[in-house]
């Protein structure tokens, strides 16, 4: 194996106009212009965007998955945050 | 799919004993939770599903050559455009896949040479040579039907970014396959010679479609360990009866006959009935001896090296075109 790693990228489609990009899988690819073409033919095979973005992998920031509990649990009782936590009197009609 | 690079944190130790991260990971699964590239994931998981994955790309890889084989001769513009976008569909899956396998930490050049040096195991399916246009028809309503029975259940597989990659891919097999059995309906509802055309494609790739499942579950060596961790749903045996079960009507509808002379309907128990595979042959195929296995393996290693130089030209291009706006 005589080659260098090539880098990966990350990439996004917006699959119609009005709707947002969304994470759909990654290339390899020497830099942006081959990494647009390669999400391209990879992606793009049937009508399924209309706009493609591409990150370097490595610039993806995540959250540490051992910070799961202490990122999202404090979320999980707040369930006044819903509004089907509110009771509404039929009569009252759409609200 | 994600990248590697947020995927190397997992084996360091986090004060929990390995015994209590195996019992959460068993549990999760358990509850059919995905495995996410980042979680922490027993080293087994995680090999089993580098070779089944890698294993799986590989195949979609050489898969393309059977059906290369036909594309400056296939029978009219438009089955050329057909067979051309199929075929293309089947380097996807192998990128798919490839990204998928890479989640789990080893690089697309490790996979590559791994297929190239022959470290590698791909489908023996594709081991088996395309002598007439009435293969491109038994490849997709056969191969591709067998691929879909067995793949349609991994897109619920325990790791996500296999599962996503299954998705993706079950969306395209079900255009091959009809495809493949419009030439096949074709060729049976045309002359004589097509017709027998296409009963020759049938009695040749009959059964090594039906060696794809594998070997009966009894002496499968991975069978129980993936059921458990939900990387496979359905025993090599219960695919291969439910491809059976669903092929054997569409032969009949075709007027072709399934080549196989213990094949019959049981009404008692709703299924057909049928003949062994030559185990023998498949195991040889597996060796390597099947009739297009150095044929396969010559032909990619010369794909390789042909286009190092666009590889090499690429680089270059990115290093000189980075230099300039620095
Ligand atoms: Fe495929
Ligand atoms: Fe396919």
């Amino acid at each position: 194996m005589t080659e260098k790693n090539w880098p990966l990228w990350e990439v996004f489609i917006r699959a119609r106009n009005g709707l947002h990009h969304a994470h759909v899988g990654s290339v390899h690819a020497v830099d942006a212009e081959m990494a647009i073409e390669n999400a391209r033919d990879v992606y793009t095979r049937r009508g399924e965007g209309v706009s493609i973005w591409v990150v370097p992998s490595a610039q993806i920031v995540a959250n540490d998955p051992g910070d799961k509990e202490s990122l999202f649990d404090p979320a999980l009782d707040k369930i006044y945050r819903h509004p089907t936590f509110y009771e509404i009197p039929d009569g009252v009609g759409n609200i | 799919m994600y990248s590697q690079a947020l995927d190397q944190r997992d084996e360091s130790p986090r004060g929990v004993d390995d015994a209590a991260r195996l019992a959460r990971f068993d549990e999760r699964v358990a509850a059919e939770d995905k495995i996410e590239p980042n979680d922490w994931m027993p080293a087994a998981y995680r090999k089993t599903l580098i070779r089944q994955i890698s294993q799986h790309a590989h195949s979609e890889i050489i898969g393309m050559q059977p059906e290369g084989n036909w594309l400056t001769r296939a029978p009219s513009l438009r089955r050329k455009a057909v067979l051309l976008a199929k075929v293309q569909d089947e380097a996807g899956h192998g990128l798919y896949l490839y990204a998928a396998a890479e989640t789990l930490g080893i690089t697309r050049e490790e996979l590559v040479d791994q297929l190239l040096t022959g470290k590698a195991k791909y489908s023996s399916i594709f081991n088996y040579p395309t002598l007439t246009w009435a293969d491109m028809g038994a490849i997709g309503w056969l191969v591709d039907g067998a691929a879909i029975m067995n793949q349609v259940p991994i897109c619920r597989c325990s790791y996500g970014p296999y599962a996503r990659a299954m998705v993706r891919i079950c969306k395209e097999e079900s255009f091959h396959q009809r495809q493949g059995f419009e030439i096949m309906l074709t060729l049976s509802r045309g002359t004589d010679e097509q017709k027998a055309m296409a009963q020759d494609a049938l009695d040749r790739w009959w059964w090594p479609s039906l060696m794809m499942f594998g070997p009966h579950d009894a002496s499968s060596v991975h069978g129980e360990q993936s059921m458990t961790w939900k990387i496979k749903r359905f025993s090599n045996d219960e695919l291969r009866q439910k491809f059976v079960d669903a092929t054997v009507p569409q032969a009949d509808f075709l007027g072709l006959r399934v080549p196989d002379d213990e094949l019959r309907y049981d009404a008692g128990s709703g299924h057909y009935v049928f003949g062994e595979p030559d185990w023998d042959e498949f195991a040889a195929v597996l060796r390597g001896e099947g009739p297009c296995n150095e044929q396969r393996m010559a032909h990619r290693r010369r794909a390789h090296d042909d286009g190092a130089w666009v590889r090499e030209a690429a680089e270059a291009h990115a290093a000189k075109h980075k230099a300039a706006v620095a």
